[in-house]
């Protein structure tokens, strides 16, 4: 009797210990999973690239992917909105100070809340080159700034015209894939992103993500190359195309998606499937870490805080492997590279390079030096060499 | 040694010129005709299709429904017509101010060289009205312009009508990114000319006009309206042009895609397209549709009030409204959408229509044939004069080489004198600047010894001094002193060739039609032209194969194509007046055809006659 009694008050005794050692492993999962996707913060960067009012569609491309970003969290101060024309206040809008995306004038995107970072014939190749790598004079506004660090998850969503390896800004100038995956590349170095998810609709988007070689990066395009991406539905009173087919699926598929969502990304790349979209989307993701299962759409479309109360104290480990060191542990020395100087103060102020080793002399020196010996020896003679020395 | 410059080789090769100059002539010439009336064949044209990405396809939604208030206007405006006895200014001008246009008036006058008796005016005095409705929220940079024109008796009121109702209706719109001007022109081509010349400010033709007090900016393109029914069956779309200009085909495709977005009718040539080309018909239709096309863009007159803005870069066209006898009636409100339709694609531009052809023929209206395929039927019969002409060279040149061979005590017999080749050459360009200039200024002489009106005057002026150019050759051959060498005629020919190639050839660039015809029956004759020939026949050839008969072909042509058959008497009397317009029209707005006919390719072909009289 006494031993069954000790014996329970030894289990209840157990209990009572293992049930805060089983309530902090409880924890310590749920911190495993709270910070699964290693970001803090979410920034997006959203460029419509052609002007004119036949180009109506990609504007409001770019304001249909601006609207879900917002209401999923993102604030204005994190998105960098560039619109290359003013399509609202276009004299040919019949409907002035709005945009839609829907024919019927179902949905306006436009909004009156909306904030244009970069408009009209400021969103160029250089200046959205700039953006990305954060070289920007000091005189730029913040809200003009791609303020982004090590642990932000950044969104790009670029709509305009394009072709096989280059997308066309204005009309006038293009940018190729090659000098996005540097840029991209400039990010990395500068820890300027955690994980980044690049969303291209243009005609034959599929070359622009080609070249990608930058780890954490995963890309969506409406179409493969040799593809071109249609339009969707024409209005007849506005008399243009409204919205271009892959994002205006794509916007019917953001808005199920609420804040709380665990909608995933291998839904993403299941919209706008051959059938609707004419098209084929296509993507990458063997750059990036994570498997694209496990990571939420609000990962990079939404800004979701999320909030545990917990009263123990928790080790947190990385669940992230860090990358592979590049060098293998000092078998080649790779010479370390630098940057090339932006100022060259050097050739500025007409200093002479420091010579790191030496040089013979220039043939130049050497001829004329022998030049010189041989006029001495033709008109002072052998013989009287050994008068001089 | 080079394929030229070895003397054995360069004989061989002008001799197989010389053997087949004749054979090769032949072919190039049937090749020519063959090529010319096979673009009608539907498998060797293209389809239209809309080049300007700015104008898109016809998505837009018409809603002007104000047929009936478009008709009850037009009744006023007859009314007014005929109380006024002209335009009715004070009506008009009311009339654009309540429909909130800014309206401005334009007053013109011209005296014209003589009387033109198909339209029965000498001195003509009018007045143009015109309302601009600008756009709301744009700068005044571009125009877009839509005119009907004010004509006497019953003509065109219901096109008056659509106008005040459209501007009624655009008015109360907010899209517009240009400003529209509607314009009601009296007297039609004068009045359109002045409005023209008063906009841009030019003064090319003489006209005095007053100057606009209102103005709007570049134009980019135009509509003129011809509407004289209340129900309409077909919609005619015309787009020759002064000097056989023809506007960007971008307007042409534009109409037809709109007209088959409506359901409507659309002819050009006023003929219906047909299905089947497989069939003699459907080829023989095509094939009549294009030399329509072809004969009306040759005589280089304006076919509708459009034709004279397209000197000044815009690209303008005319729709006329044909009440014909079918089944399936239209009323003005498709009209009015249609042209709602047509005016906000022309809006939605941003700069002009440059995208599409601007030289191409239409066997149909969705058919087209561009100049990359017509020049070549041109270059075959150019190609004609130029091997005469090497063979000429070829042959002149050949008594020198036999003189190299080595013969010395052969003389090398003298070369003609310039006054020889030059002599011929004055004359007949002082011919053809004596028909160039006497019909028009001896006309109160001739009026004053004969019993002719002044029209008369100057047309039958212009045919005496083109017959009296025949009588030519006896009396040049009586002054010069010397004799007529065998090289003399074949260096005269040898210059002719290549001066009619060149006209023809420069012709043919600005309007096609008109080169080709001019070639089709002067290239044969000039080609094969000797002294040598039998002189009755030839002569007879010459002569009815001169321009002025190809005229008098064209004419007979023309009206067996619109299917009004004339007898010889009613189309000699066409003839007639078509000189007579063609003077008028070089007068008035500038037309080129007659001073080229006149100045030009009279005096070649006198140079021609030449050389078949000389002795």
């Amino acid at each position: 009797m006494d031993y069954y009694n000790l014996m329970r008050i030894f289990a209840f005794i157990h209990l009572l210990v293992s049930i805060p050692h089983g309530y902090s492993n409880y924890v310590e999962t749920k911190a495993g999973q709270f910070f699964s996707s290693g970001h803090t913060n979410n920034w997006a960067v959203l460029v419509c690239t052609s002007r004119f009012w036949f180009n109506y569609r990609h504007v409001a491309n770019t304001l249909s992917v601006y609207r879900s970003v917002k209401r999923l969290g993102i604030p204005d101060s994190h998105i960098v909105l560039m619109l290359a024309d003013d399509m609202a206040c276009n004299y040919r809008n019949p409907k002035p100070a709005t945009v839609f995306s829907h024919k019927n004038m179902e949905l306006n995107v436009y909004g009156d809340d909306v904030e244009v970072d970069y408009r009209g014939y400021e969103v160029t190749v250089e200046n959205f080159l700039r953006v990305l790598t954060g070289r920007l004079p000091p005189s730029t506004p913040r809200s003009k700034r791609l303020l982004s660090d090590d642990r932000s998850n950044i969104l790009i969503y670029l709509t305009g015209h394009g072709g096989n390896g280059f997308l066309k800004f204005q009309d006038s100038e293009e940018i190729s894939n090659m000098e996005l995956a540097d840029a991209f590349e400039q990010m990395w170095q500068k820890r300027r992103y955690n994980e980044l998810l690049f969303i291209i609709d243009t005609c034959q988007g599929a070359s622009m993500y080609e070249r990608f070689y930058s780890p954490n990066l995963m890309a969506l395009a409406s179409s493969q190359v040799g593809e071109d991406s249609l339009s969707h539905q024409p209005d007849l009173a506005i008399g243009v195309h409204l919205m271009d087919k892959y994002t205006f699926y794509l916007l019917e598929f953001l808005e199920e998606v609420h804040p709380a969502s665990q909608a995933n990304m291998n839904d993403l790349f299941k919209v706008c499937p051959q059938s609707q979209c004419v098209s084929t989307p296509g993507h990458r993701t063997d750059l990036f870490q994570r498997d694209p299962g496990s990571v939420l759409i609000t990962d990079f479309f939404g800004s979701v805080r999320k909030v545990e109360i917990t009263k123990d104290t928790i080790n947190l480990t990385s669940p992230v492997e860090p990358p592979i060191q590049r060098s293998g542990s000092g078998d080649i020395q790779i010479e370390s590279l630098t940057y090339v100087d932006q100022l060259p103060v050097a050739e500025i102020i007409h200093q002479k390079p420091k010579q790191k080793d030496w040089h013979p002399p220039d043939g130049f020196i050497l001829g004329l030096w022998t030049l010189i010996l041989l006029v001495f020896f033709q008109t002072y003679g052998i013989k009287h060499l050994k008068h001089i020395f | 040694m080079g394929l030229l410059s070895d003397p054995n080789r360069r004989k061989a090769l002008t001799n197989l010129l010389t053997r087949l100059n004749a054979p090769i002539c032949m072919v190039c010439y049937l090749a020519a005709i063959v090529w010319f009336m096979g673009l009608a064949f539907e498998p060797f044209t293209l389809r239209t299709y809309m080049s300007e990405n700015a104008m898109g396809s016809t998505m837009v939604e018409e809603r002007f429904s104000s047929g009936e208030r478009a008709l009850s206007l037009a009744k006023e405006f007859d009314a007014h017509k005929r109380k006024a006895g002209g335009m009715p200014m004070e009506w008009l001008v009311k009339a654009m101010q309540a429909r909130g246009l800014e309206v401005f008036t334009q007053s013109f006058s011209r005296k014209l060289p003589f009387p033109d008796e198909n339209k029965e005016r000498y001195m003509v005095r009018g007045t143009n009205v015109y309302g601009i409705l600008r756009a709301p929220r744009a700068p005044r940079t571009e125009a877009l312009v839509i005119t009907a024109p004010c004509s006497p008796g019953n003509s065109n009121n219901q096109a008056v009508g659509l106008l005040l109702a459209l501007a009624q209706y655009f008015r109360n719109q907010i899209f517009w990114a240009k400003d529209i001007i509607f314009l009601v022109n009296e007297h039609d081509l004068i009045g359109m000319q002045a409005w023209l010349e008063g906009y841009h400010h030019t003064n090319i033709t003489g006209m005095e006009y007053s100057p606009l007090q209102g103005r709007a900016g570049s134009i980019q393109a135009a509509l003129s309206l011809e509407l004289s029914s209340d129900v309409i069956t077909s919609l005619d779309l015309i787009l020759e042009g002064l000097n056989g200009q023809l506007p960007n085909l971008d307007l042409a495709n534009l109409f037809y895609a709109f007209c088959q977005k409506l359901g409507v009718l659309c002819t050009i040539q006023g003929k219906l397209q047909r299905n089947d080309w497989d069939t003699a018909e459907g080829y023989t239709h095509a094939a009549q549709t294009m030399m329509l096309m072809v004969l009306k863009q040759a005589c280089g007159r304006s076919w509708g009030d459009h034709g004279l803005f397209l000197r000044y870069h815009i690209e303008a066209a005319s729709i006329r409204g044909i009440n014909g006898f079918r089944h399936y009636k239209m009323d003005v409100a498709t009209i009015g959408r249609l042209l709602e339709g047509m005016v906000r694609k022309l809006n939605n531009l941003l700069e002009r229509l440059h995208q599409s052809y601007f030289f191409y023929l239409l066997p149909s209206l969705s058919r087209f044939v561009s100049i990359g395929y017509y020049m070549p039927a041109f270059g075959l019969l150019a190609v004609i004069l130029l091997l005469r002409a090497l063979d000429l060279w070829v042959n002149l040149g050949a008594p020198a080489l036999e003189a190299v061979d080595g013969v010395t005590e052969a003389e090398q017999p003298s070369g003609p004198g310039v006054l020889t080749v030059l002599t011929p050459v004055v004359i007949s360009h002082l011919t053809g600047v004596a028909l160039y200039l006497l019909p028009v200024h001896l006309q109160e002489m001739a009026v004053e010894h004969f019993p002719v009106s002044e029209t008369e005057a100057v047309v039958l002026t212009a045919v005496a001094i083109y017959t009296a150019g025949l009588a030519l050759p006896h009396n040049t051959q009586r002054l010069l002193s010397g004799e007529g060498t065998e090289q003399g005629w074949k260096v005269l020919k040898l210059t002719a060739l290549l001066y009619l190639a060149v006209l023809l050839g420069c012709t043919a660039l600005i309007n096609f039609s008109l080169g080709f015809i001019l070639a089709v029956t002067l290239v044969p004759i000039t080609a094969s032209m000797t002294p040598h020939m039998p002189k009755a026949l030839s002569a007879l050839a010459m002569v009815l194969l001169s321009p002025a008969f190809t005229i008098l072909y064209c004419v007979f042509i023309y009206q067996e194509l619109i299917e009004a058959p004339v007898s010889v008497s009613e189309g000699w009397m066409l003839f007639l007046s078509v000189i007579s317009q063609g003077i008028l029209d070089h007068a008035l707005y500038g037309s080129l055809v007659y001073p080229l006919l006149a100045l030009f390719i009279y005096p070649c072909w006198l140079m021609f006659w030449n050389i078949l009289f000389w002795s």
